[in-house]
């Protein structure tokens, strides 16, 4: 018999609609569980997750102005002593800043001050810049001359140029959206703090 | 022209068992030996043969080095030292694909600078332009993840940046970054991963890619620097009066090309492989941390035209928006593009302008993408960010009411 004789005749067209149409539904269900195992190995691993113990720094050694880093879960975290007249410098600067307050930023509600800490005299901060994950440069001093001379002290960016106070405060018009995240953290004792732990979940403020 | 000899397999030979079971003699006929291509091919059309050329470097040297290189965060860094003072030839191997990668880029954008003056990228030829478009994509993906192995300061900071790209998209941002990284940081397995995309994955993407590329081109066949289409005049025969078999003729002409191209590149690979800091940063030859970003951070060079856009745009998502859209504007020249006309011989001094306009606002961006962002450069950055947007913006609305010149019915 001919395929012409074929399709005349005997060829069942509809049942044949049915089939390719169930294999084609079955089929496409099947695949979209098969690609649940290659998308998920892609998430982070048990591993990676176990990762993230919290870490302790001590802080006796630092001077006014100087600024220590730390590793916490890959990242690094910088403690800065910060001066009086740094302090002083922070409200200042509060028409410059994209968020002042610190309403739109990542930090824990015990920091969410004027001077984003814990004690007001050290910033405990991720160095890692909001905008595309470099890790800014501390500038301390006024009129850095890679930043400008009108330049307060803080962060600067070298990857393209968000600029950020001694509050991790991220300024106007520079292309990170938010001010610096501020992890977790709470003095152990006057000279040790622990980061990536709440002053809730262990110990005192 | 000399009579053309038809090449067929006769029975009885080695070639004609073959032939009787395999489609040899027709395919070679088809794509190679009676493939008529333009009489007029000038130096411009060297460059789809030199970009298979460097493919295949790219895959022999990167196979070699496969056989030393350890993808593991670890042992990354000290394997390519490894490579480079104590594999026998292993620095000459590595310094062809490094130098490999930045040949392929320069060879590409010289490669698709001719589809715009020549506007080849026009009716019959779009899905030509297009396929090409995506080679182009695929090969930004596969330089970048290359450029991650080494594990060097440059390759750790320049993956945190573009990867960190994708944490800027709304809501899906964040856990799309952290997806593709497969860590809360750039880590071991980010490595892994990218190693798994850059020896397997995407040169198989590239090599499905670059057969269709080539499929779509023999199908309405080749453009000319004129851009008349040559399938218009025909010989009794059938055959394009302005044609000629692609082999002996440009068989011939696309091996000296071969050679032109390899001489060059080999002084560069003994004598200047780093290419003064721009095929391989100087960062690189320090280990990866974490912790501390270089003080100047650059992508490679091909990449700093759309870096500088990325950069020029105060805004984060924004900014990778406008990264995005200089790269899909491309894609839509075949329909931003509205003249008639196709070579840029034929067309009016507006398309000659705004062409201009875009090669020089392309080259100074790729200049401010290797700078740092002070703020004149960001400035400067900004204004040629625009005028690389209206070359795609005005160009519909010119290219409609052109003033061109007659185009001739045969090609010179
Ligand atoms: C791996 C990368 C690539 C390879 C191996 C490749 C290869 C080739 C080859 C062998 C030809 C024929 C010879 C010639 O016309 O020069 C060709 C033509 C062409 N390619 Fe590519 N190409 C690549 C990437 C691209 C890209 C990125 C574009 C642009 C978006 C592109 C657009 C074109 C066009 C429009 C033609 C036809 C040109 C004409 O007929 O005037 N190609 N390509
Ligand atoms: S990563 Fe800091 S400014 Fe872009």
């Amino acid at each position: 018999m001919s395929i012409e004789e074929n399709k005349n005749s005997s060829v069942d067209l509809k049942r044949r609609r049915i089939l390719t149409g169930a294999t084609g539904v079955v089929g496409a269900a099947g695949a979209t569980f098969l690609a649940v195992p290659f998308v998920s190995s892609w998430q982070p691993s048990e591993k990676a997750k176990a990762a993230g113990a919290p870490v302790n720094a001590d802080i006796s050694k630092l001077q006014p102005g100087q600024m220590l880093t730390v590793e916490w879960r890959g990242k690094p975290v910088w403690i800065v002593r910060r001066t009086p007249e740094m302090l002083a410098a922070l409200p200042k600067l509060d028409e410059e800043l994209r968020d002042p307050a610190s309403s739109e930023s990542d930090q824990p509600q015990y920091c969410q001050n004027a001077t984003r800490a814990v004690k007001e005299e050290y910033l405990v901060v991720v160095g890692v810049c909001t905008h595309l994950g470099c890790a800014p440069l501390y500038r301390p001093a006024i009129g850095s001359p890679d930043v400008g001379e009108d330049w307060q002290g803080g962060f600067f960016c070298p990857c393209h140029g968000s600029r950020f106070d001694l509050a991790g405060r991220v300024f106007k018009a520079v292309p990170a959206p938010t001010n610096l995240e501020i992890p977790p953290y709470h003095f152990v004792t006057d000279s040790i703090v622990r980061i990536g732990e709440g002053p809730a979940q262990g110990g005192v403020a | 022209m000399a009579e053309h000899k038809k090449f067929e397999a006769k029975n009885g030979t080695v070639l004609g068992w073959f032939d009787r079971r395999y489609p040899l003699v027709s395919t070679w006929n088809e794509h190679v030996g009676e493939y008529y291509a333009p009489k007029n091919f000038n130096f411009w059309y060297f460059f789809g043969s030199l970009a298979l050329l460097v493919l295949v470097n790219q895959f022999v040297t990167g196979i070699w080095l496969t056989m030393s290189y350890k993808p593991s965060a670890a042992e990354a860094f000290n394997s390519v030292e490894y490579i480079m003072r104590d594999v026998e030839w292993g620095w000459l191997i590595r310094y062809m694909h490094s130098t490999g990668a930045s040949a392929f880029f320069i060879v590409i954008y010289l490669h698709m600078m001719r589809g715009l003056m020549y506007g080849s990228y026009k009716e019959p030829r779009e899905l030509v332009w297009i396929i090409g478009m995506l080679l182009f994509l695929v090969l930004m993906a596969e330089a970048f993840m290359g450029y991650l192995l080494p594990w060097g300061q440059m390759s750790y900071w320049g993956a945190q940046v573009i990867i960190s790209l994708f944490g800027a998209i709304p809501l899906v941002g964040p856990d799309l970054a952290l997806w593709v990284r497969g860590d809360y940081i750039i880590s071991d397995a980010t490595l892994n991963r990218f190693f798994a995309l850059h020896v397997i994955a995407l040169p198989l993407v590239l090599l499905i890619l670059v057969f269709m590329h080539i499929v779509a081109l023999h199908k309405v066949g080749s453009n000319n620097p004129d851009g008349i289409e040559i399938k218009k005049v025909k010989n009794n025969q059938g055959l394009p009066k302005d044609g000629i078999p692609f082999h002996p003729y440009y068989s011939v002409k696309d091996s000296m090309g071969a050679v032109f191209f390899a001489i060059p590149f080999a002084l560069i690979v003994f004598y200047w492989p780093e290419g003064g800091g721009f095929f391989i940063e100087p960062p690189n030859f320090e280990p990866a941390n974490p912790l501390k970003t270089p003080e100047h951070i650059a992508p490679v060079w091909y990449f700093t035209p759309f870096y500088a856009i990325l950069r020029a745009v105060p805004d984060k998502f924004l900014g990778v928006v406008a990264m995005g859209a200089a790269i899909m504007f491309l894609f839509a020249m075949p329909w931003l593009d509205r003249c008639k006309v196709r070579s840029i011989r034929y067309r009016g001094l507006s398309f000659k302008l705004l062409l201009a306009m875009f090669v020089i606002s392309f080259i100074i961006l790729g200049y401010l993408g290797t700078q740092p962002a002070t703020a004149t450069l960001t400035l400067l950055a900004q204004i040629f960010t625009a005028t690389y947007f209206l070359f795609f913006l005005i160009l519909p609305y010119t290219s409609a009411r052109e003033k061109t010149k007659p185009v001739p019915e045969r090609v010179r």
